[in-house]
């Protein structure tokens, strides 16, 4: 019953907690930056909703891709800090920021090109591993995390870009968010976060559908051949 | 599917995804004012969906894999602690600690099994999958190792019981123990500790069950000990998880009962006749017993 040992084990064990701790705080700093870059692209990406910003997606894209350069210099800082192989011990701390990010670059990638991002693009995007072996990666589930928050953001750029009088968008996201959908439906969920975000999603497909429907219904999406002149008639 | 995309495609518009289509599905789509929604293998979001799908699915399938071990781990240290308990029923005590040690190394081979499936893994992804059955094996550890008179079980000694070296058994009839590779379990220091604070739990019903059984020393014995472990409990600046909060209060009655049995030992010990004294104990005890069946 020596205590020396006793007492021993509790101080190594203290020192655990101390070390962690530092370990801890600095990960926040990490994330702290990432996340405040983060509004800065969705502050800069949310002027495709404006009515001028829906003619002038390509340029806002273009800023929006050069301000990633940060988010994959703060990216590399966080994974510098990180112990190997314990990507999941911290994981709570970034995964509300990887999952916004995620969904940053999607949105980005959308507006670009009308494709959904895949996992390489947006490690690519980030600065990050794509696989969890070789490093610092985006976990899956917060990956679709992200693209769930993608497919809520569409269903109000549908109902926007209506607004600003741009019809054949809706026609493209229903579209969209509807093979998303179909992907998702692929997936054997369990009962969790992801599943809850999940059952959110046939609200947004639902909302775009109603937008497609008001405009066809007026005629105000016609097929894409006479496009043009419809549309000089309706204005 | 169908039904609720019909109308989107009456327009024959171009979506996104039918750009990246051949020419000649181009000219078919359009000839089709009405057409089923593209949920075939083709289309690239489909297509990243069932990579998306394995991945999942194997993630989840180790899972349970894990939980599924991790609960007969669990099932299996308990019965090594029960056995441990029958110390004070007369049986000798070398005899009953062998049978526990021998209890302790087939749990080890179940820890294996999980350190296999854990290999080339992150622990911690699947930590909430094996902690339970971990802390229970590390109770059970330090309880056969205190009660061997070795006091309290470091973390190295317990890490150095789960690094399992590769196997080359030449008999694969046997279907649950092939040749594997060595591997380790890396125990979470805070893992090893929960399991300690869970081990006073079984500390104050020995010192319980020992004053029935007539043993007037160890319940100093094991007061003196657990002082020194809730006193390094204490020591922690770091509140750390609630899980480990939650069982400092635990380990906190559990050393007040402990006390006042001392406490009553020493005022009434010497003015009741034994068997008394037990009756007093074993009163006291009835209530931890029943809420531990629970537990």
């Amino acid at each position: 019953m020596a205590s020396a040992p006793t007492q021993e084990t509790f101080s190594n064990f203290q020192q655990y907690l101390t070390k962690d701790q530092d370990i801890r705080e600095e990960i926040r700093v990490s994330v702290r930056e990432i996340e405040q870059t983060a509004r800065e692209i969705l502050t800069a990406l949310q002027g495709v909703h404006q009515p001028s910003g829906c003619k002038d997606t390509v340029s806002i894209c273009k800023r929006s891709r050069e301000m990633f350069a940060n988010i994959r210099r703060q990216y590399n800082e966080l994974a510098a800090k990180l112990p190997a192989e314990q990507y999941y011990r911290f994981h709570d701390h970034w995964r509300f920021a990887n999952q916004r990010c995620v969904f940053l670059a999607a949105f980005l990638v959308y507006l670009e090109s009308d494709k959904l991002i895949t996992r390489e693009e947006a490690a690519e995007l980030l600065g990050v591993k794509e696989r969890r072996e070789d490093g610092f990666h985006i976990d899956l589930d917060d990956f679709l995390m992200g693209l769930l928050q993608l497919a809520n953001e569409l269903s109000r750029l549908a109902v926007n870009s209506v607004t600003a009088g741009d019809y054949s968008r809706p026609t493209k996201i229903a579209n969209f968010v509807a093979e998303l959908d179909a992907g998702f439906r692929l997936l054997n969920l369990k009962n969790d976060a992801l599943r809850k975000r999940f059952d959110g999603l046939k609200y947004d497909v639902k909302k775009i559908e109603e937008v497609v429907y008001d405009v066809t219904i007026r005629g105000l999406n016609p097929p894409p051949a006479q496009k043009p002149e419809a549309q000089a008639e309706e204005q | 599917m169908a039904a609720r995309s019909g109308h989107l495609y009456r327009g024959g518009f171009h979506g996104g995804h039918h750009k990246r289509n051949s020419g000649k599905d181009r000219v078919s789509h359009q000839k089709i004012s009405r057409r089923e929604p593209k949920v075939d293998e083709n289309s690239p979001i489909i297509a990243s969906f069932r990579t998306y799908q394995a991945l999942m699915d194997r993630k989840n399938d180790k899972y349970e894999r894990l939980v599924k071990i991790s609960r007969d781990v669990t099932i299996q240290s308990k019965r090594a602690i029960f056995h441990i308990h029958r110390i004070n029923s007369g049986v000798d005590k070398t005899t009953v600690l062998k049978e526990a040690d021998e209890k302790l190394i087939a749990v080890r081979e179940k820890l294996c099994q999980i350190a296999l499936e854990l290999q080339g893994e992150d622990l911690y992804q699947y930590i909430r999958a094996i902690s339970p059955g971990l802390q229970e094996y590390i109770e059970a550890v330090a309880f056969h190792h205190y009660c061997l008179g070795n006091g309290l079980v470091s973390l190295t000694q317990v890490q150095s019981d789960l690094e399992f070296p590769a196997t080359e058994k030449p008999s694969t009839e046997d279907g649950d123990c092939p040749s594997h590779p060595a591997v380790t379990l890396y125990v979470p220091p805070v893992e090893y500790m929960l399991g300690l604070a869970d081990f006073t739990g079984e500390l104050m019903r020995l010192c319980i069950t020992s004053v029935s059984s007539g043993d007037m020393d160890l319940p100093f014995q094991l007061c003196q000990f657990m002082r020194e472990v809730y006193h390094g409990f204490s020591s922690f600046s770091y509140a750390g998880s609630w899980e480990l909060s939650r069982k400092m209060h635990t380990l906190r009655q559990s050393l007040h009962k402990v006390e006042n049995a001392c406490y009553t030992l020493q005022v009434r010990g010497l003015e009741i006749p034994k068997h008394m004294l037990a009756d007093v104990f074993s009163s006291a005890d009835s209530e931890d017993t029943g809420r531990n069946d629970i537990t």
